[in-house]
């Protein structure tokens, strides 16, 4: 071997070091990032988190860039050891949290940042309220960019950690071999934990497809979100939905958020690693302010639409946009300095109990 | 043409419902229009068989505004120079890479090898990619191979299979499960984000598929999995 060689060759052993590695994965633990549009035309769909408000929440309280790959982490969260010499990361999502070594009572609140070090063990505990939480990590997870981004889409190996969710022993390559020592940023004013309101959705591009009555069914009814849900669509029980005339029409191209009916007539809410097309009639759309609220919700959870215009689901999006920006302007220093205040971390604990043996 | 709402991030311009060449030309000739006139807040388009789905950035524009501007390119010159390509595809369709052909002979009426000259006879529309990165669906079939699906779908097509149902051809970039009868395997990579643009084919293109023998195609399968070849084509004219 050249020298040239050797030192390469090193170079790549100490690449390798910077990492996380993934002692447990979770149920369904993926790389995501904003997502990789504009290349929907060739059949390759957006994906991205589920909830991108809380994956720009999580990056913001590590000093990442907006669009950063993360971690997404659904129903039930992964365990991770530090093999970096230091990482700082942060939890956004809510109730989630982390516990740090083996002590489950000094769990860490989601919503702001922490340092560990070499050999720290970490747990991510998926909150009761929200499906899915995000974990950022300072300089973000070193996957190569496909088709401009690094969001996993599995079904075709795109992206993330070798285009597929992530299993133990995987150990993720980091941007950043050390998180320098200083204050952490915690965000005071977290989104609210989840809303029972209606989910807004805008009737069309199909609703000629469907009955009168199948309208004020979807408007009216409460649906039930079954077991089959994941990062594609999430199936809901509930009152059958019925098609003026045939069920099956001619593909057509589907936003995200589309609601789609099938010949059993259950209703399926697409998410972000839908198909760019199909041929079933789409009765209804998410608007676009309330897909992360979808994408917290978990299976058996009860969800019911309400109808509104284009025109005013445009505005909730503008209006969402500006509530992001507002809520990423209230991060500020960890009030007690930097560093972990256990203390003070037990005693917030204990006395919401968010910690919970039963979980 | 009519606009249909698709939530706060979408607009779909209907032309018809159904699987037809004159709309399908209608759909990529508003796509090329709106392409040109970069409309602000448009991300991105997806064209289908009868319908164009543009994706826009509601904190930039609005759908009324689309609607607006895209009302006023509607009937205009389509642009030239934009002309798509015309690839000869090779297939095998012998023994085991082509598992429905019997049955497809069978209840079409028709000898294999008189399937499989009907499938290589016609230079198919690539009328849209959609289902998975790259999946073309072409059209249209001879009328004597037109059958409905599978009444039972397999669960893994092999990755470059060539599957037909209704008056469709496609072809699987991937493994998957799918209900359509396959008549063929081509060794061609389909999608492959090495290359720019990664998807072999784009709506508008003309397919011809040719058939080729067993010995034909491991030679072709070895060369495209060593980077040597990708797929023969041209300009398309017209």
């Amino acid at each position: 071997m050249t020298a040239a060689l050797e030192v390469a060759a090193l170079e790549v052993a100490a690449l390798e070091v910077v990492a996380l590695e993934v002692v447990a994965p979770g149920l369904a633990t993926s790389i995501q990032d904003l997502g990789r549009p504009g290349f929907q035309a060739i059949g390759v769909p957006v994906s991205g988190a589920l909830d991108g408000a809380a994956l720009r929440l999580a990056n913001a309280l590590v000093g990442n860039p907006p669009a950063a790959a993360a971690l997404e982490i659904l129903y039930s969260g992964p365990c991770l050891r530090v093999i970096a010499d230091s990482v700082r990361m942060a939890l956004a999502g809510s109730g989630a949290r982390l516990v740090v070594g083996d002590d489950a009572t000094a769990a860490v609140p989601a919503w702001r940042s922490l340092r560990l070090a070499q050999g720290d063990l970490v747990a991510v505990i998926v909150g009761r309220d929200a499906a899915c939480c995000y974990l950022a990590i300072e300089g973000g997870i070193a996957v190569p960019q496909v088709l401009g981004s690094a969001s996993t889409y599995a079904r075709a190996g795109l992206g993330g950690f070798r285009g597929r969710p992530l299993r133990a022993g995987d150990r993720l390559p980091l941007a950043c071999a050390t998180a320098p020592e200083r204050g952490e940023l915690h965000l005071p004013d977290p989104p609210p934990a989840a809303a029972q309101a209606p989910i807004r959705v805008v009737l069309g591009p199909q609703r000629e497809r469907f009955t009168a009555a199948a309208i004020a069914t979807l408007l009216a009814a409460e649906y039930r979100i079954s077991a089959s849900a994941d990062r594609m669509g999430m199936r809901l029980d509930g009152p059958r939905l019925a098609h003026a005339g045939v069920w099956d029409i001619v593909s057509d191209g589907i936003a995200t958020g589309a609601i789609q009916v099938p010949g059993s007539g259950q209703p399926i809410v697409l998410l972000a690693d839908h198909q760019t097309t199909g041929g079933y009639p789409k009765i209804a759309t998410v608007v676009s302010a309330d897909l992360p609220v979808v994408g917290r919700r978990r299976p058996g959870d009860a969800i019911r639409f309400a109808a509104v215009s284009v025109e005013a689901a445009e505005a909730l999006a503008r209006e969402a946009e500006r509530g992001l920006a507002a809520r990423l302007a209230t991060l500020e220093p960890v009030p007690d300095g930097p560093g972990l205040d256990l203390a003070a971390l037990y005693g917030v604990n204990l006395i919401s109990g968010v910690v919970s043996a039963g979980e | 043409m009519r606009f249909l709402p698709a939530g706060d991030r979408a607009l779909v311009i209907e032309f018809g419902d159904t699987v037809d060449r004159g709309l399908s030309g209608a759909v990529l000739r508003l796509a090329a229009l709106i392409d040109v006139a970069a409309i602000p807040g448009v991300v991105e388009m997806v064209p289908t068989f009868r319908s164009l789905l543009v994706h826009y950035d509601p904190l930039s524009t609005t759908a009324a505004e689309l609607e607006r501007r895209i009302a006023g390119l509607a009937g205009r010159a389509p642009p030239v120079g934009r002309a798509g390509r015309s690839w000869r595809i090779p297939f095998c369709a012998e023994g085991g890479y082509a598992p429905d052909l019997a049955e497809v002979a069978r209840r079409s009426g028709l000898a294999c090898d008189a399937v499989v000259a009907r499938l290589s006879a016609v230079a198919y529309h690539v009328y849209m990619l959609g289902f998975l990165p790259g999946f073309p669906y072409l059209g249209d079939l001879p009328a004597e191979l037109a059958l409905p699906r599978r009444a039972d779908p397999r669960l893994r097509v092999p990755p470059g299979s060539i599957a037909i149902a209704t008056t469709l051809c496609a072809i699987y970039p991937y493994q998957s499960p799918g209900g359509w009868h396959l008549v063929g395997t081509t060794p061609v990579r389909l999608f492959d984000i090495a290359r720019q643009p990664p998807a072999l084919f784009a709506a508008g293109d003309a397919v011809r598929l040719e058939p080729i023998d067993a010995a034909a195609f491991a030679a072709l399968r070895a060369a495209v999995e060593g980077g040597e070849w990708v797929a023969e084509s041209e300009p398309l004219r017209g």
